[in-house]
């Protein structure tokens, strides 16, 4: 029986961290995420897996020291909220431009500017849609739950290396600050030297044996035909992504005429809704995004034959709903609803604003 | 006498280092980044570290430093190398690793970055070129422009109420607890090359005895920026920007 704890969602980013063999976090205090590098600072993984912790100056260092950590083939990744993952928006275009791996976690707050300390959704367009400068994509995961904060951080950097390209794990401070068990998986260890330079030897910044020449990491192409073709490669790739990495859940949807679509803490909330709205006679299902890049684009449109009505429901003014829309095309009524400012909704309200959406 | 009967292995004098590749240079004639490039180079070879060192190039003109030498290079956004530096040092502890950058990269856009990457002693190297002008961008004032220079974006010359005043962020860096080797040099002339040289070896020798931040300003010409010839560039420097920015050691333990 693997062992259960009780912790928080930002703890578990620590603790996966740890566990699944990262080689460094850096990072910059920011409410409501502070406690990823508290716990990591507190558990001294130096002492165990060797991993690297250092604070940083700010966000902006912080992603590029990711950036530069990267660079080594090593796992590396920061963890930060709204107005910190702002700033390293610039960081993040680089590393998608020079094609590393990563990971950043981002546990959301209110904006825009400061904003409030409470809980949001509001950077769904920063994150699926590149909040940096030029076409890029990051593979983002959204979490529900503190197992899927500690799961994610592995698979993230996973698919970071297998496609050499940022991930993020698309939090809130509900999930960051909530206490559930989590299932500890085994100890992974960190990368040799020799391994890292048998996966990485081709592009990575390690050292350059007399074998090859030195390696150049860099996003700058000035010919207009380079980059061009760089930007092809690069959609290339996010294409594949789209192909193959495509992540979400189902629940109750097989006779479902109404959906409900919802991400992240949204998406709990969302399975109590589906099951008041059953018992109110209403047949609603919820699709749950785990994946918010690739977005489950075929799975919505696998059910919208048998659907009257879509919602979307977020913790935003109706960002991920754009995306919806173009999926059903008009072939179905998209409806949001939505709470702002680190206000959440319960699952009565939403059922309010479902049974008033499909009777307008 | 026929040349060819002075080209001979036993009469040669001078070679270039394997470090540096066989590329055209971008930098114009006169520039001081060649000179630059070329002691690192040589440094590295000597020290025989080819293998184990990681530069970290700006941007500005120097961005393309990768093209130059024969190492492996990371490329940073505006100002960003040190915070690269220090992760790629504390992730790879046997390994060399220096920025290399310039004034508007260093000590505008990248002050905090330099500032707590040499605060927090990470035993890197710091090349800062520093040549009192933005050089790619087409010459526009530095940090380091000095008083009454004539720049694009100071064309009645650079005036302390209107501009402020030249940062002095060298004397700056040499205040900071992480430093251990704080230097000024210049390479206008084969004696200031040669203590240059010396300056550089120095602060590679230091990042492997973990003794922290070792960071070597070369003052230096652009004279593309400056709108002059090489040479009277280099005489503009020694007159007025030698009194603004003394050379010599500020720190050495």
């Amino acid at each position: 029986m693997a062992e259960k704890v009780l912790m928080k969602g930002n703890e578990a980013i620590a603790y996966a961290a740890i566990n699944c063999g990262c080689d460094g976090y850096f990072g910059y205090p920011i409410t409501p995420q502070s406690e990823v590098m508290e716990t990591l600072m507190k558990e001294k993984p130096w002492e165990t897996t060797g991993m690297v912790v250092l604070q940083a100056e700010s966000e902006t260092s912080s992603i590029n020291m990711v950036y530069g950590g990267a660079c080594c083939g090593k796992k590396v990744m920061t963890s930060s909220s709204s107005p910190g993952i702002s700033l390293m928006c610039e960081g993040l275009s680089y590393i998608a431009g020079a094609e590393l791996p990563c990971l950043v976690v981002n546990v959301m707050r209110g904006g825009p500017g400061l904003g409030t300390i409470q809980p949001s959704q509001g950077d769904y367009f920063q994150a699926t849609k590149a909040g940096g400068h030029g076409d890029y994509r990051m593979i983002v995961l959204a979490p529900a739950s503190a197992q899927d904060m500690y799961d994610f951080v592995d698979l993230g950097f996973e698919l970071a290396f297998k496609y050499r390209n940022p991930a993020m794990i698309l939090g809130d401070g509900v999930i960051g600050q909530m206490m559930e068990k989590v299932e500890i998986r085994p100890q992974k260890a960190r990368r040799t030297e020799e391994e890292v330079r048998a996966l990485c030897d081709s592009w990575a910044t390690i050292g350059k044996p007399e074998s090859r020449r030195g390696n150049t990491i860099t996003s700058l192409a000035l010919e207009a035909d380079v980059q061009e073709r760089h930007n092809i490669k690069l959609q290339k790739k996010y294409a594949e992504i789209e192909a193959n990495e495509v992540r979400y859940s189902t629940y109750k949807t097989e006779d479902a005429e109404h959906l409900i679509i919802a991400f992240g803490c949204m998406s709990r909330i969302g399975e109590a809704v589906v099951d008041y709205a059953r018992e109110q006679g209403y047949k609603v299902g919820l699709l749950r995004p785990i994946t918010l890049f690739p977005y489950p684009k075929a799975a919505i449109e696998a059910l919208i034959p048998q659907l009257k009505s879509i919602m979307s429901v977020e913790l935003n003014a109706g960002q991920m709903v754009e995306d919806i829309k173009v999926i059903a095309n008009g072939r179905v009524p998209v409806n949001f609803y939505g709470r702002q400012g680190g206000m959440i909704p319960d699952p009565e309200e939403v059922f309010e604003a479902f049974v008033k959406s499909i009777n307008k | 006498m026929d040349i060819k009967d002075i080209i001979k292995p036993e009469n040669k004098v001078y070679g270039k280092t394997p470090v540096l590749k066989d590329a055209v240079l971008h930098y114009c004639p006169g520039c001081s980044h060649g000179v630059v490039h070329k002691l690192i180079a040589e440094v590295i070879e000597e020290m025989g570290i080819q293998d184990k060192t990681i530069g970290i190039s700006p941007v500005g003109c120097s961005v393309f430093a990768y093209n130059y030498l024969d190492i492996d290079w990371q490329q940073a956004a505006h100002g960003r190398a040190p915070a690269l530096a220090t992760a790629t040092k504390r992730l790879m502890p046997d390994k060399y690793v220096f920025t290399y950058q310039g004034d508007g990269d260093l000590a505008s856009i990248g002050t905090a970055e330099i500032m707590h990457a040499c605060n927090r002693g990470e035993n890197i190297v710091v090349i800062f070129i520093n040549n009192a002008i933005y050089g790619m961008t087409g010459g526009q004032m530095a940090p380091t422009t000095l008083l009454g220079q004539v720049t694009a974006t100071t064309p009645y010359g650079r005036q302390a109420d209107l501009n402020g005043y030249p940062l002095k962020i060298t004397e700056l860096i040499a205040q900071l607890e992480g430093t251990c080797y704080v230097t000024r040099q210049s390479v206008q002339n084969p004696a200031a090359v040669r203590k240059t040289k010396k300056a550089i070896r120095k602060a590679f020798e230091n990042s492997a005895m973990n003794k922290g931040t070792s960071f070597v300003e070369v003052v230096s010409t652009c004279n593309s920026g400056w709108k002059t010839t090489p040479v009277k560039a280099n005489k503009w420097m020694e007159e007025n920007m030698f009194p603004f920015y003394p050379l010599g050691d500020m720190k050495d333990r």
